[in-house]
This record gives structure tokens, sequence and C-alpha cells, in this order.
């Protein structure tokens, strides 16, 4: 169906409309419509761009975020996988945190910045177990659903060829249930990096990706906006495409797992 | 015949009997008893000063109180008027703009490109610039939330449209369905899941954008500013009672509305095999 042609045609029209948005903004932006300070050129977004980028002050923004957001995330996976899997296979245990699990999933994690606060103060803390929150559900949710689904078939036939219950977990239960777990992180990841930016701007300390685009706000500098929101979505890409994309390519593909996850 | 599907169907087991119903009930509410009680243990014992953990009792009597002044319903009233603005905003710009890209390429040319760079930043990174451009309160809130839960709608319209089987498309042809037809009796159901999947992810969205934005954008009524606004007072027992009313319209919105909403199209139109 998708000739070369026709992709070409693709790629050509797709760069055309950037172009022409961009051209569009910086129209809109040159002509005075609007103040200058609230919808800077692109140009200028670039060069502040740069000069965060060169002063080290970015760099210092983004690795305070990714502190937080790869902390929150590792805790969330550490309780969450463990948790999700006991859930699955014992019946005691979902029963006491099943109710808990769907009770506290719809809170957003952000009415909890305010009271987070006050429990734990303004900074670093605060906002790792807010993204801890915003993360652990759905790893919990998926892990769970992901025992639960491996074929009962594949269990009675280790059974059969004499395989133990450790053997049983590692070498079939946990490829079983990986590619839902895998799922589960990346919701996760997701859920994590806009819980980590909403939380540090209210929960300001005084590093951090969130708190710089809120912080602008009150010295009226667009251009530091935009430029830190460039970065964010740069970070959330890269992690999204090849971080996860790569993890799973190196273990559900390979594994020949994909089939099983879409059925 | 008959007589025998009756005795069948007789013999299955029902809906459970009331014993069974009662072990059910209380099988749900002793982990909440639990945590209860660890909760009110901690909160008498001291080992936080109570102010900032409050007992279930003071939490219970702030919700009670505030809901008889009738300030709670004020707050949640704006709070849902302000999600229901946002999404309407969101399901008709994001469905149409998703079914068109579905439907023609040179949209789908077009649009991609743009969607596909702002949908992965994360919306709230927008807010303080919304609040640059229109200002503080209600205009910036709703657009922000409408921007945001737009993308998924965008998304999975797109996806449902171009999921459409292609020999239901041609067979409507072959029967001499006119455009408007067509789009009416074969693309608009097919894609119908979709887009309800699409709808239900942005309506989550902008569920849990909303409360963050409502902190933010400085309005002056709405349960986020409420929690927020106690936080100043110190007034924790108050902010958990704001967090309980979130969490109750959260999971009816998820129960009720989306449910319902789906088991009244989607299963009706027999839709949810040929999802799959």
């Amino acid at each position: 169906m998708s000739e070369p042609g026709d992709r070409r045609r693709s790629i050509i029209r797709g760069t055309v409309t950037l172009i022409a948005a961009a051209a569009l903004y910086e129209a809109v932006s040159y002509s005075g419509l609007f103040p200058q300070v609230l919808l800077p050129t692109i140009q200028t977004v670039l060069k502040t761009l740069v000069g965060m980028l060169e002063d080290g002050s970015m760099l210092g923004h983004a690795a305070a975020t990714l502190y937080r957001v790869l902390f929150g995330f590792c805790l969330a996976t550490v309780v969450g996988v463990p948790l999700g899997i006991l859930m699955a296979r014992f019946k005691p245990v979902e029963n006491f945190f099943l109710p808990l699990v769907s009770a506290l999933m719809p809170i957003p994690s952000f009415s909890l910045v305010p009271l987070f606060m006050l429990w734990f103060g303004i900074g670093d803390l605060c906002t790792i177990l807010i993204v801890f929150y915003a993360a652990t559900f759905p790893t919990l949710f998926n892990t769970w659903s992901g025992v639960r689904a491996v074929n009962p078939l594949w269990l009675r036939a280790a059974g059969a060829m004499g395989a133990d219950e450790k053997r049983l977990f590692w070498k079939v239960i946990v490829p079983g249930a990986f590619p839902f777990i895998i799922t589960g992180m990346r919701q996760a990841f997701l859920r994590s990096w806009i819980a980590v930016v909403g939380a540090e701007m209210i929960a300001a300390s005084s590093w951090g990706l969130g708190w710089v685009i809120f912080d602008a706000k009150e010295f009226l500098q667009a251009d530091v906006m935009l430029a830190s929101i460039v970065v964010i979505g740069f970070i959330g890409f890269v992690f999204e495409r090849l971080v996860f994309g790569s993890i799973e390519r190196a273990t559900i593909q390979r594994w020949g797992m994909v089939r099983v996850a879409k059925n | 015949m008959a007589t025998t599907i009756d005795a069948v169907t007789t013999v299955r087991p029902g809906p459970p009997a009331g014993r069974e119903r009662w072990r059910v009930v209380a099988r749900n509410v002793f982990p909440f008893v639990v945590v209860g009680a660890i909760w009110e243990i901690a909160a008498r014992a001291g080992v936080f000063p109570h102010q900032l953990f409050p007992t279930i009792e003071e939490i219970v009597t702030a919700l009670v109180t505030l809901t008889i002044s009738g300030i709670l319903l004020h707050h949640a009233i704006e709070t849902l008027l302000r999600l229901l603005a946002g999404f309407a905003l969101a399901a008709t710009i994001g469905i149409s703009i998703g079914v068109l890209m579905g439907r023609s390429k040179r949209a789908e040319d077009i649009c991609l490109p743009l969607v596909s760079i702002l949908a992965p930043i994360p919306g709230l990174a927008y807010t303080p610039l919304f609040l640059l451009w229109f200002g503080p309160g209600e205009v910036s809130a709703v657009l922000l939330v409408g921007f945001v839960s737009m993308f998924p709608v965008i998304y999975n319209s797109w996806t449902g449209v171009k999921a459409v089987k292609e020999i239901w498309l041609r067979s409507a042809q072959a029967m001499g369905a006119d455009n408007r037809r067509m789009f009416r009796h074969v693309i608009l159901p097919g894609a119908l899941p979709y887009i309800l999947t699409g709808l239900r992810l942005g309506l989550a969205q902008a569920w849990r954008i909303l409360v963050a934005v409502e902190m933010l954008a400085a309005v002056p009524w709405g349960l986020g500013w409420l929690i927020f606004g106690a936080r100043e007072f110190l007034n924790t027992d108050i902010m958990m009672a704001g967090v309980a009313v979130i969490a109750a319209i959260g999971l009816a919105l998820e129960k009720f509305v989306f449910q319902a909403l789906e088991n009244y199209t989607v299963v009706r139109w027999g839709m949810v095999e040929a999802m799959e």
C-alpha cells in the first residue's frame, strides 16, 4: 500500500507543515501583535536554550528532575512489581490489597502534593514520593493482570514436565507476564514524568525543570519557559522511545512474547 | 427442549445469596478497617504533630460540616463544570481532527508531525505559559485541560478510523452507499470503540491535570484550590476531606460515565468483538 513515492510525499508534506507553522509563529511574534516578552521568537528561545545549556544551569535542572523521577520510579517498581505478583499468586493478598488499590488509584497524585508538602516539607522527598504514588499503580495493576493472564496451559505443561515452584516462577510466569509489566512501567514512567513536573511547580525547591518554568513566570521570561518545555519534551521522548523501546526489543521481542501480549 | 434449557438455567448459580454477599462486602471492607485503625492509632499516639495528622473523626467532621454548609458542593460543582467545559472542547476538536486525519491522507501528513511533537510534552509544563498568555483564572484552566486531554482523543480517533475494515468500506460502496451514509453507518460505528477509548483516556488525563491546574491558576473555587488553600492554614482535616471527594468523583466518572456509555453504544452495536 505505502509505496516509496507515497512515503516521500508524506515526509515532504510533514516538513512543509512544520516549517509553515514555525514561520507563522515567527511572523506573529515579530508583528508585535502580542508583547514580545510573552511570545518570544524562535531565535530567542534557541538562544536562551543554548545559553542555559552552556552555563550548565539547564543540565543542573534536568539532573535534579531526573534524579527525582528515577528515584520515585524505581521505588514504585520495587514495590509495585512484587506486590502485583503476590496479589496475582495469593488470593488472601489480593483480597486485602485490591480494595485499597481501587480506592487509591482514582486519586490524582497532584491532589496529594499540598498534603505531602506539609508532611515531608518542600523539596526532594515530597517530589519523589509524589512520583512514587503516581507510578506505583500502573506498575502494580499491569503486573497483577499480567501474572493472571499467563496461559494456564503453559503452567500445566510446565508442571507436567516436572518444573518445581521456583522454576515455574522464573521460567514461565515471569516471562509470560513480562509484556504486561513492561507496559505498566512504560505507563508509570509517563505518569511520573507528568507528576514530577507538576510536583516541582507546586512544591518548589530551587532546582528542577518544573520549578524553572514556574519561576520564569514571575519574571515574564517566556523564552526560559519554552526552552524548558523543549527539554522536558525531549527527555520524555528519549525515555519513551529509546529506553523503553530498547528494553522491549531486548526482552519481549527476543522471547517472542509480543504476539501473546496482543491477544 | 425448552424445558431442559429452563431446568439448566434454574440450576445455574444465580447472583450471590444473602450470606455470600455479606461475605464479599466484609472482605472488601476489612482492609479499610485495618488501615483506618493503623491511621487512628498513629494519630492518637501523637507520633506526628496532631495538626498535620488528624484523626479520622476530625476528617469526617470536616467533611460533614463542609458538605452541610454547601461549601464543598460549590467547590465540587465548579471543578466538574471546568472539567466538562475542557473535556467538551477536547472531544469536539479532538474527534474532528482525528477523524479528518484518518480519512484524508493530506490532513494526516499535515497534522501528524505537529501532534507528535506536542503530544509527548507533559501538559502541566504548559501551565505557566498559558497563565502568562491568557491570564490566571477560568480561561486558562479550561483551555489547558482541553488542550491536554485532546491528544489521546486525536490519536485514538485517528487509529479507529484507519482500523475500519477495508472490506466493510468496499461492500458498503458496492451496495451504493454515498459518502454521508458511509460515514454515518460504517466508519463512525466502526471507529467508535477506539474513539470511546480515546475519550476515556482523555477524561482521565483531564481529571488528573485539573486538580493541579486549579492549584496553580488561582481560580476562586474548585477542589484543587480547596486543598491548596487549606494548606496555608494547616487545615489537614479539610485537605483530607477534599482528597476524599476527589477520589469519589474520580471513581464515579470511571464507573458510571464511561462504563455506561460503552455498554450503551459499543456493546449494543456489537462492535466489541470486531475490535479484537
